[in-house]
């Protein structure tokens, strides 16, 4: 008996240590959101928690809708998303909210196809046409007239999209809306939508499985997973009519493309963005935080970390295959930060 | 029970301990389906009944039907049990009656451990073997000859309905196989003994004891079977291809209740979507209810029947 009771105080004694000491633990910033930017903050976080032992934080990556729930909610201190709040999901907010740009990505159509090399050159018609069931075989005219250097086989061509919800999907339907009426009409855009043909793989790395292992097939997958993954990815046309294959700078060339007429709230796609270099299937993602901060610490201790992640934290996004915002978008992103307030006082 | 007083005390305090626990269990149950209902309540407002036999999944125009998610889990639960239940009774039979000693243990410890493999390993087995296997040795011959069958149609593309029954059977098989096990192991060895001895042949023998005995038993093992079949969420989502329509063939993709809430319930926003969710989960909720239930119903009257005939 004397011995439990000796080990009892033993472990009373080690909690209370271990709580002193969480007491006097840094100030710890809670997030949650989106999934794709996850590598990046999570590199952030470590660095930025290294070199400012006070802050510590601490993410979920649940999904944008998730993290979008949560800020509305005022459970986590800042979300993260890839698709922009809504109209309507901005109304059940409890104050104003900033959308804060903090990377970019690129969503990039793969293929499987034997004797057909990387940078098959797509239209937007021609992808649309081939997510809409209208074009079925890889030798149809349309797609043969664009690749006249090879010789494109005759094979049904198998369509492969997400299955869960995703910004990816989002990103993607809305590029597919804003070049085709078409799609606009019968599909629409969304994190997950009603597709018309086609088989769906849960994740990127669903779709990506669909595709090496189906001989003829077409999806669409971050461009990070597709180059991790060497997979064959398709060159598109631009709005300005150059065929662009997917890279970083051809990402960042979009977001500059659209600096001119980005608007302050940074709520915008950059699907189809002008520029000749442009990859017309990128789009941002931002982290969510309130105008007024209800805790002068944290607020303070956020704007700080922003601030870091436009300047500092950019030189970090093209090692982990993120696409780096252009110098226009994070002086116009600074001044954003200028907004976060506490009681009427800026925080910057 | 008489209850005295002094040292029933503490009997007293066993009894209502643990006859709490006992409660907190159906608390849950009550408190799950509730929920369930509560959260399913604006889609069952907006589409009633028709929920249940329409085919649209439309997350943009907020136009929901559980149909073809039904159907994917009835059909694919279904082939899994078709798959596995002759193989795992007979595979049962044969560890039992005929196998060699040194066998026995190796083949029943490897059909217990393909049960303790976590879903998303078999879910991965599927997509890189499983798929591309059945997809050019059965799917694409099949199409070729039998393409005017309606459950051979083409055109081929590995996700599948039957990839997803193909897989569940192998999933549910070592539950089969070790109740099966347990249950043929019950017969009396004098009853065995007994028909062997007045000259009847070891097929007549297990015909005999199987059809007296085992019949509850291995229909209760079939029903554990089928219960995990119909929930099982990740290996299924991996290899039927998430295709929200019911189309009779069985090489066409398909989709799954527990699928499409896993794949889709992160990102829900609109309101109706994820109450459309919620109402699949409280359908399939219902459905292995019902399952067990009847399975609990039937079983009762095998086992009256069985004793009767001995």
């Amino acid at each position: 008996m004397k011995k439990i009771y000796g080990v009892l105080a033993g472990v009373l004694a080690t909690i209370v240590v271990v709580s002193f000491a969480f007491a006097a633990d840094p100030l710890t910033i809670n997030g949650a959101g989106a999934t794709f930017p996850y590598p990046l903050y999570s590199k952030w976080f470590y660095e930025y928690s290294n070199a400012n032992p006070g802050v510590r934080f601490n993410y979920q990556s649940i999904g944008s809708g998730g993290g979008i729930k949560q800020i509305t909610a005022g459970t986590v201190n800042f979300g993260a998303t890839d698709a922009p709040m809504t109209e309507e999901s901005m109304k059940k907010l409890p104050g104003p909210i900033l959308h804060i740009p903090t990377a970019l990505g690129a969503v990039v159509p793969v293929y499987n196809l034997d004797g057909v090399p990387a940078g098959l050159k797509l239209t937007p018609d021609v992808l649309a046409g081939i997510y809409l069931g209208k074009i079925t075989r890889w030798n149809d005219p349309k797609i043969a007239e664009l690749n006249k250097t090879v010789t494109m086989p005759n094979a049904d061509i198998v369509v492969a999209h997400r299955s869960d919800g995703s910004g990816t999907t989002d990103i993607f339907t809305n590029y597919l809306a804003t070049v085709n009426t078409e799609w606009r009409a019968k599909v629409g855009r969304g994190p997950s939508v009603n597709w018309p043909v086609g088989i769906g793989g849960k994740g990127n790395e669903g779709v990506a499985g669909v595709v090496k292992q189906t001989p003829g097939a077409i999806g669409y997958v971050e461009l990070a997973y597709a180059k991790q993954n060497r997979m064959k990815v398709a060159s598109l046309r631009n709005k300005e009519g150059h065929f662009v294959t997917p890279t970083l700078e051809a990402t960042s060339a979009a977001a500059a493309g659209m600096a001119k007429s980005m608007p302050d709230d940074f709520r915008v796609s950059l699907v189809d963005a002008p520029g000749k270099k442009s990859w017309p299937i990128s789009g941002l993602t931002w982290i969510l935080v309130y105008k007024d901060q209800k805790d002068e610490a944290r607020g303070k201790a956020i704007v700080q970390f922003l601030k870091w992640a436009i300047r500092d934290g950019q030189k970090m996004e093209a090692a982990l295959d993120y696409a780096a915002l252009p110098k226009p978008v994070v002086e116009k992103v600074d001044k954003a930060l200028r907004q976060i307030s506490f009681r009427g006082k800026s925080l910057y | 029970m008489a209850r005295k007083t002094g040292e029933n005390i503490k009997d007293l305090v066993f009894e209502r301990t643990t006859g709490a626990f006992a409660f907190l269990v159906l608390f849950l149950a009550v408190l799950l389906f509730a929920v369930l209902l509560r959260e399913s309540l604006p889609a069952l407002r907006k589409f009633g009944a028709a929920f249940l036999v329409t085919g649209t999944w439309d997350p943009v125009l907020e136009k929901f039907g559980a149909l073809p998610f039904i159907y994917g889990t009835v059909i694919s639960s279904f082939l899994a049990i078709l798959i596995a239940l002759p193989l795992s009774v007979g595979a049962a039979i044969f560890i039992n009656e005929f196998a060699p000693p040194w066998m026995k243990t190796p083949v029943s410890f490897l059909a217990e451990l393909l049960a303790a493999i976590p879903s998303v390993i078999y879910g991965l087995w599927g997509i890189f073997v499983l798929v591309p296997v059945l997809r050019d040795v059965l799917m694409k011959p099949a199409t070729k000859y039998l393409g005017w069958v309606p459950l051979f149609k083409g055109p081929v593309y590995g996700p599948s309905m039957l990839a997803a029954g193909v897989l569940l059977s192998i999933m549910i098989i070592p539950f089969i196989l070790s109740v099966s096990r347990e249950v043929l192991a019950t017969v009396p060895q004098r009853q065995k003994e007994a028909v062997l001895s007045l000259g009847g042949t070891r097929w007549e023998m297990l015909r005999i004891v199987i059809g007296q005995h085992c019949i509850p038993g291995i229909f209760g093992a079939t029903i554990l079977g089928l219960g995990r079949a119909l929930g099982e969420t990740m290996a299924v989502t991996m290899v039927i291809g998430n295709r929200p329509e019911a189309l009779l063939s069985l090489f066409q993709p398909g989709y799954s209740m527990a699928a499409v809430i896993a794949n889709e319930f992160t990102e829900a926003v609109g309101d109706v979507h994820l109450s459309s969710l919620v109402l699949i989960g409280l359908i399939l909720f219902a459905m292995t209810f019902a399952v067990n239930l009847a399975a609990k119903a039937i079983l009762t009257k095998m086992v009256a029947r069985a004793s009767r005939g001995i």
